[in-house]
């Protein structure tokens, strides 16, 4: 049974950190906190998304594709060609680890659009590219394009996610920026495609949490031209924040306005100026309003935010030292990596935390 | 004729121990029921003449009165009913159309009754809400298109005009005229109270009541009764009447008899003429005349207020729908089949129309797959009998809901389906003085507050146990809901699960 025939809730881990400065660590770190939290997930999918890690591809896309079998890799790869310009290809180098086990074909491409192509569609090259990822998920039997962003990659698997960080061989990258996710799904999915994170373009989140507004938001936000085929909460949740702050022009503080609206009571309180700007996202925006438990990472081109629900339902700590800042949720992952902390705090539900790299316009 | 006679289909019981002939029913009766004999010192009473409004029964201080069924039977015959003999006894003997009121009492399937509600179990936590805030409040009216922002960056605000409710309910459509003064002061001044607003109707908005303007949906039928620039401005938004769901295709009728006084100002008309609305709008033949009018409107009121056009769900009711969303509209009222009325032809009360469960799932789901959903909320009618429907309507893709019956109902109606007959002995449907006075305006309003406090309570909690704290994450939920008793077609149509799966 594959993600997207049925819709699995699931329960989960998360962590990430980011170093202001922009100064590149390795994957190790991140490894080994989500590994503190390991019965918190069930072996039933995890994954990293990694920032910074293709410095020398920069102004490329990096696809990461699955393929099924090699027909797929062919009529993907024909696709590919008639739509970018692929500078580089090659398999995602991994490991052989005993449990992690019926890996599909993990290729890699950097690519940019072909002028022609692009000029022709009369898109900007963002939409242009996330159009061709939903066209590849959606119509090439097979194929499925997990991580589309420039200077950024998802590696993500069926397993614990210390495993799969193992077998992607995740301490070999070197990235400002990671974030991890292990996964409890209330069913047993053995597709990889389903694990976390989720990314379009260069966002990508990791979620734990169950979204009570799901088939809401999911209604809504394929309105607007979006599929969404695998049924997960963080599938739509990557949507809707690409369509808020891509599409709609949103800041992330905006953003988090939407989806973790702060409750009327809270509103009325606020300066008037304040107050009319949440009103009109709140009326505008209510179909994107997530309701339920969630604590989620959003990781982007120069920066992480995390958020918790309205309600702050599911636990979320965030820790600081130097450059750095470390989210998890438990702070057990984050003391295992660095047990001197300056400063550690739970974030208010609805409050979100947003690290930008030094420099880099709030 | 003796063909003529038709033996009456309830009996008054009068328990003779219990009466103690105080007469009550007597004056209570408009419809001369009850009589009280000098001579033998006790009360009798003509079936006849009896429409089981159960007014006698509610007052008699002794409870020595009841309505019964009677088994006064003809000949069993599943395809020639005793109702349906009656009727064409009836329609033998006038000629006429047969006239109902209220919604179809026929045994059409209710779908609210065969869609059943999630609730959260472990994976995600239910919400209590006598302990955490949980938000009822909606908007209605079309979205912006696109963000702006000022030179500083902050964002301009560039709402078109819509409503703020505190609930998502709303009275619906009932004219002064159709109703009583009563029942009009009790409406408005609930919508006050409650945050929420009523509507006209078609009757014109009488001037007592200006005051309630921004609680206020003023209506414009096929008639323009009463209609003129300060009504129209007086309001909170307007309404474009089409069409309605007791009666699809045809106009309001308000028979001469009722059009007295006030009602006469107020529509007007004069006095003691019938007020027979078109069967369409004479200017809107077609959907390119329909934008002309709303904009018309929108001229007339200066772009202030809310626009919507009120539709019965009727089979094609999806594309039209789609039509008015792209009219400039800001809203679409959908009236179910059931849906409620003053005075209807029989025959197309009962027969002509569609379920408003149905016709709100199709046209949600019409007016996402052509991405206009955005344009125009959605406002479900047609016989919302509780909080639970509500709930399930919103789930169906509804902003929310109308309410008419239900607050009929709440005023003391006991859906007798005699409004036409204007002798409402609950003071609700009639403009006799003396009948109007029944119902106080001061005890009415407060119970319909009551009501729609009652289910504002009722929707916390069953969205709380959903896990869903703003009734914006149930709108078009349907993952909320699951059938039974349902065909595949009928999921389908609903775009929900059947139970288990």
């Amino acid at each position: 049974m594959k993600e997207g025939q049925i819709r699995i809730p699931s329960g989960c881990a998360i962590s990430g950190l980011i170093d202001k400065s922009g100064k590149r660590m390795s994957g190790e770190a991140v490894l080994r906190s989500i590994s503190v939290m390991h019965d918190r997930s069930n072996g039933l999918g995890g994954g990293f998304a990694a920032y910074g890690i293709y410095p020398e591809y920069k102004d490329f896309y990096a696809l990461h594709i699955f393929y099924d079998n090699s027909a797929s890799k062919k009529s993907c790869e024909e696709f590919l060609e008639q739509h970018f310009d692929i500078i580089n290809l090659s398999k995602i180098p991994t490991r052989k680890i005993k449990v992690i086990t019926e890996e599909p074909l993990i290729w890699r491409y950097f690519v940019t659009p072909l002028p022609t192509k692009l000029g022709g569609s009369q898109l900007d090259e963002r939409e242009f590219v996330a159009k061709c990822v939903f066209r590849v998920n959606t119509r090439i039997d097979g194929a499925y394009i997990f991580s589309s962003g420039k200077n950024m990659g998802v590696f993500k698997a069926v397993g614990y996610p210390e495993d799969i960080g193992r077998f992607y061989r995740l301490e070999e990258y070197e990235g400002y920026c990671f974030t991890a996710h292990g996964r409890y799904p209330t069913n047993t999915p053995g597709w990889w495609g389903g694990a976390h994170p989720f990314a379009l373009l260069d966002y990508s989140v990791v979620h734990n949490g169950e979204i009570s507004s799901y088939d809401a938001n999911r209604r809504t936000i394929e309105m607007y031209g979006y599929k969404c085929t695998l049924q997960t909460d963080t599938e739509v949740i990557t949507y809707i924040v690409d369509y808020l702050h891509r599409k709609k022009g949103l800041t992330f503080s905006e953003t988090a306005a939407v989806i973790a609206a702060p409750f009327w009571q809270t509103i009325e309180r606020m300066t008037p100026e304040k107050r009319e700007t949440h009103e009109y996202l709140r009326n505008v925006f209510s179909a994107q309003l997530f309701t339920g438990p969630f604590s989620i990472l959003v990781g982007f081109e120069g920066g992480l935010m995390a958020l918790n629900d309205r309600l702050k339902l599911r636990s979320m700590v965030v820790g600081e030292k130097g450059d750095l800042v470390y989210i998890a949720s438990e702070e057990a992952a984050i003391r295992i990596i660095e047990p001197n902390l300056s400063r550690v705090w739970s974030p208010m539900g609805g409050e979100p935390v947003i690290v930008r790299l030094n420099g880099d316009e709030v | 004729m003796a063909v003529n006679f038709l033996y009456p289909d309830y009996e008054v019981s009068r328990n003779d121990d219990r009466c103690i002939a105080c007469r009550v029913c007597e004056r209570q009766c408009a419809n001369e029921v009850h009589e009280f004999l000098a001579d033998t010192n006790k009360m009798v009473s003509d079936d006849a003449k009896c429409v089981n409004c159960h007014r006698c029964v509610a007052l008699c201080p002794t409870r020595a009165l009841k309505i019964v069924k009677n088994n006064n039977t003809y000949k069993e015959n599943a395809n020639w009913s005793a109702k349906t003999m009656n009727e064409l006894y009836r329609q033998a003997s006038s000629g006429g159309v047969l006239l109902s009121s209220m919604g179809n009492p026929e045994n059409y399937p209710v779908y609210f009754d065969k869609i059943l509600l999630n609730a959260s179990q472990v994976t995600n936590p239910s919400i209590d809400p006598l302990r955490e805030p949980m938000e009822t409040r909606v908007f209605l009216g079309a979205k912006p298109q696109n963000i702006e922002r000022d030179e500083a960056g902050r964002i301009v605000n560039n709402l078109p005009p819509h409503l703020t409710l505190s609930m998502p309910m709303m009275f619906s459509a009932m004219s002064y005229g159709s109703i009583s003064y009563n029942a009009h002061e009790s409406l408005a001044r609930a919508a006050e109270e409650l945050g929420i607003l009523y509507n006209t109707g078609e009757g014109g908005l009488h001037e007592d009541f200006y005051c309630y303007g921004k609680n206020t949906i003023v209506q414009v039928a096929s008639g323009r009764f009463g209609v003129h620039p300060d009504y129209l401005n007086s309001g909170a938004a307007i309404e474009i009447k089409i069409g309605q769901g007791a009666k699809p295709g045809i106009g309001g009728h308000l028979p001469g008899e009722k059009i007295v006084g006030d009602i006469s100002r107020t529509r007007m008309i004069p006095e003691g003429s019938d007020a027979i609305s078109p069967a369409p709008h004479h200017d809107i033949y077609s959907i390119e005349d329909l934008r002309q009018l709303v904009f018309s409107l929108k001229e007339a009121t200066n772009y202030q207020k809310p626009i919507i056009v009120k539709i019965a769900a009727v089979h094609n009711v999806a594309a039209i729908a789609s039509g008015i969303a792209r009219s400039g509209a800001d809203i679409i009222a959908i009236d179910g089949f059931r849906g409620g009325t003053g005075a209807a032809p029989t025959r197309i009360r009962d027969h002509v129309g569609v379920p408003i469960e149905l016709a709100l799932a199709g046209v949600d789901k019409r007016l996402r797959d052509e991405g206009i959903r955005d344009n125009v909320s959605i406002v479900a009618g047609g016989s919302i009998r509780s909080s639970a429907d509500i709930v399930k309507a919103i789930a169906l893709g509804a902003d929310c809901v109308y309410i008419a019956t239900a607050a009929l109902i709440a005023l003391g109606c006991h859906l007798c389906r005699s409004c036409h007959t204007g002798k409402c002995n609950w003071g609700i449907a009639t403009q006799v003085p003396d009948l109007v006075k029944r119902l106080n305006p001061e005890i009415g309003y407060k119970r319909l507050v009551n009501l729609l406090t009652a289910w504002q309570h009722e929707i916390k909690e069953m969205i709380g146990g959903m896990g869903i704290n703003s009734i914006e994450s149930l709108k078009g939920n349907r993952l909320m809901l699951r059938g039974v008793g349902l065909s595949e077609k009928e999921l389908e149509i609903l775009g929900i699960k059947y139970a288990g799966e």
